[in-house]
């Protein structure tokens, strides 16, 4: 059974077609990429199954259940954590915070102990430190953990991004470009650590990404999107290959 | 005009960092210690010392209200001032400073719960000594406390939510008239309810639970306002919240059982300095433990970017109606303690000017924090008494001020901070 399956979706804002009869399947522990030019909707995508607008007609399925009509914080808690093209962190929080927040739907104390400062509550919170504390460790971002975000760079941002979507425990990680914006020296940084949490974490991932190294060097599989509708769909080799793709959108870029 | 401001900012920073230096190793216990002789000595000495120094009689608010009134008094005031409490509290603090340090080394050994009690046991009983030298005093102090309860209640909304709700007057008047109509109907001979139905003598016990039902009442209103406002994303809360203070204002106007617009009057005197100390505490130390738990500092996530709390798994609606109701409890029971300070409320208590007052603290004090919040309601409110006697030109200075503060520090005095109690009652020695 794949661990995400999309049906033909499609979304309209207003009278624009932004997707169109998409599809996908994801199997667990596969990095599947998308790619295509700006206005795509590759976004929407994201935006669709991650339950922040909801799709005009298709069918999503996480892991077997329906993910249609749930607000986004359940589809995260289901186990989807996402990252953002534009860098959404908290401007007034720190590292360790922003990765212990994503935590919030595991914590086992309710209100009462929010209020009273139950023991539970300490448990719980010492828990889940410990827990952001291992991830910042895997992202080299201890040396940051006090540090409000804002005073970072952008590469450091992202990676705060990356490590707060994995304490969510995701099953499926979504990366919305993770590398835009990066130097080179970043962006082979990045290739590294998006190869050890797939393998360390058993989580399969949906990247959108417009350097094509980095797509054809992570991806199994990739998708090609061109106003809203999938064009061409395949392993790097096909993709590199196909008339269409090079057409609609490889044909400008450097391809190698 | 620029450069001369700097400069005052540099030499009073200069003056504060040398003041810091000298008091760097004094801890907290040290100077309650000290505050606490500072009380007493007024309470035995104060009514000779004043005589000798030729003040009318013991200046009740360090003499700001004498001064105001008659310049001439000014020498005496100060004299009393170095006397009775500048000399006691440096001198105990700096010879406290040894065994008191040694105390709180132990005490940060042991549990926090038992050295709060000791430090707080310690600050009632010298605001009580204080307290004790006039009924003046008494309600001053009283009404501060219940400002701190309503500034922080706000501020958790306000602040740590981010959203600008109107409504917390209306929410106080809930709680006030709940809190009043039990108290007047269970517990006192009046003449809107009669005789009353429990002993008397029960009363001030089940007081507490009169405030909580007055909290309860308010949050239950907070639920009218939430539903339709945190419905979507965008700024309707501060319009509708602002309709609900005007509906619940002209509701209790036309209750013709509660006393219509003449209000309620004869509760019973169950406000009392313990009391309403105690329910500050609760408040302070609920609020903080709520905004310091990651569930809370959800909060901070969601005014941040709510897009992103969400897709981190915050349930950023349950999370807002829950906050939104938290603060309007702490308003309600402070509208509860408030009722019973006066013994008198009526409509007109819960408007547009307290309104003002409540947001002129919070936002003198500092948003997002719990000491900001505790600064601002104990200043505006004891500035506004000692300025008292300017009448009008009051009206001038304390905007005033409240404009320096904003151009100045945009977010108030004491933004952003977390209030640690652990690290205010460490030793340092
Ligand atoms: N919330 C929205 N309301 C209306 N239109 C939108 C909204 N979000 C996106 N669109 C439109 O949908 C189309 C697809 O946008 P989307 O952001 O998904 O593109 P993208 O493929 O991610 O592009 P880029 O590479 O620039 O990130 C665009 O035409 C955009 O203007
Ligand atoms: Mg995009």
């Amino acid at each position: 059974m794949p661990l995400l399956r999309v049906d033909n979706m499609s979304h309209f804002f207003g009278g624009l077609r932004a997707v169109h009869k998409y599809n996908l399947v994801l199997e667990p522990g596969h990095i599947v990429g998308l790619i295509g030019p700006n206005g795509a909707g590759k976004t929407t995508i994201f935006n669709l199954i991650t339950g922040i607008h909801t799709p005009t007609s298709g069918n999503i399925e996480l892991n077997g259940q329906n993910l249609i009509g749930r607000q986004p914080h359940e589809i995260a808690a289901l186990g989807l954590g996402r990252t953002f093209q534009n860098i959404l962190l908290w401007r007034h929080m720190n590292v360790l915070e922003h990765v212990k927040m994503a935590c919030y739907s595991q914590l086992e104390y309710g209100l009462f102990g929010a209020f009273f400062g139950t023991p539970r509550r300490h448990r719980e919170e010492n828990r889940i430190t410990a827990k952001a504390l291992h991830l910042l460790k895997i992202f080299e971002l201890s040396e940051y953990q006090a540090q409000l975000v804002t005073s970072l760079s952008y590469g450091v941002q992202r990676r705060v991004e990356m490590a707060r979507a994995m304490a969510i425990n995701p099953r499926v990680l979504f990366l919305d470009e993770p590398t835009a914006g990066m130097t080179p020296d970043e962006l082979n940084r990045m290739i590294t650590i998006i190869r050890d949490i797939h393998q360390n974490f058993e989580v399969a991932i949906f990247l959108i990404e417009h350097r094509l190294k980095f797509v054809m060097e992570l991806c199994e599989r990739i998708q090609t999107l061109v106003f809203g509708e999938i064009i061409a769909e395949g392993s790097p080799e096909e993709i590199q290959n196909n008339p269409q793709v090079i057409e609609a959108y490889l044909g400008s870029e450097d391809v190698s | 005009m620029a450069r001369k401001i700097i400069e005052t900012r540099s030499a009073v920073s200069g003056l504060v960092g040398k003041f810091r230096q000298s008091t760097r190793r004094i801890p907290l216990l040290a100077w309650l210690l000290g505050w606490l002789a500072a009380a007493a000595t007024e309470y035995f000495v104060g009514d000779a010392i004043s005589y000798y120094l030729g003040l009318p009689k013991i200046p009740v608010l360090f003499g700001c209200l004498l001064i105001l009134k008659k310049p001439l008094f000014i020498p005496g005031v100060m004299g009393y001032l170095l006397l009775i409490y500048i000399l006691p509290v440096i001198v105990v603090a700096r010879l406290g400073r040894g065994p008191a340090n040694r105390l709180a080394v132990l005490l940060a050994r042991g549990s926090v719960f038992i050295a709060t009690i000791i430090h707080l046991g310690l600050f009632y009983l010298a605001l009580h000594i204080w307290a004790d030298i006039s009924d003046y005093r008494l309600l001053l102090l009283k009404l501060t406390m219940v400002a701190v309860i309503l500034t922080l209640s706000l501020n958790v909304i306000n602040g740590y939510m981010g959203e600008f709700s109107c409504s917390h007057p209306g929410f106080m008047a809930l709680g006030a008239y709940t809190a009043s109509t039990i108290t007047l109907w269970l517990f006192a001979d009046d003449k809107l309810f009669g005789s009353p139905l429990l002993s008397p003598a029960l009363g001030p016990y089940l007081f507490p639970l009169a405030l909580v039902c007055g909290g309860i009442v308010a949050a239950l209103g907070a639920v009218i306002i939430a539903i339709p406002s945190f419905r979507t994303r965008g700024d309707y809360l501060a319009i509708i919240s602002l309709a609900f203070l005007f509906i619940v204002k002209s509701v209790i106007e036309n209750l013709e059982f509660v006393g219509g617009p003449r209000g309620m009057s004869s509760q019973p005197d169950y406000s009392s300095l313990p009391m309403v100390f105690l329910g500050m505490v609760s408040c302070v130390w609920i609020v903080n433990n709520f905004v310091t738990s990651t569930m809370g500092k959800a909060l901070c996530a969601i005014r941040d970017n709510e897009m992103a709390a969400e897709a981190m798994s915050v349930n950023t609606r349950k999370t807002k109606i829950v906050t939104f109701m938290f603060g309007a409890f702490w308003a309600g029971v402070a509208g509860g303690l408030f009722a019973h300070i006066l013994r008198y409320v009526n409509p007109g208590s819960f408007g547009i000017q307290r309104l003002a007052e409540i947001l002129a603290m919070l936002y003198f004090g500092g948003l997002n924090s719990v000491t900001g919040s505790i600064i601002g309601a104990v200043s505006i409110n004891i500035f506004s008494e000692a300025l008292r006697p300017l009448e009008l030109f009051k009206w001038i200075i304390i905007p005033l001020l409240l404009i320096l503060v904003m151009l100045f520090r945009p977010t108030g005095l004491v933004a952003f901070t977390e209030f640690k109690v652990k690290k205010l009652m460490r030793p340092k020695g």
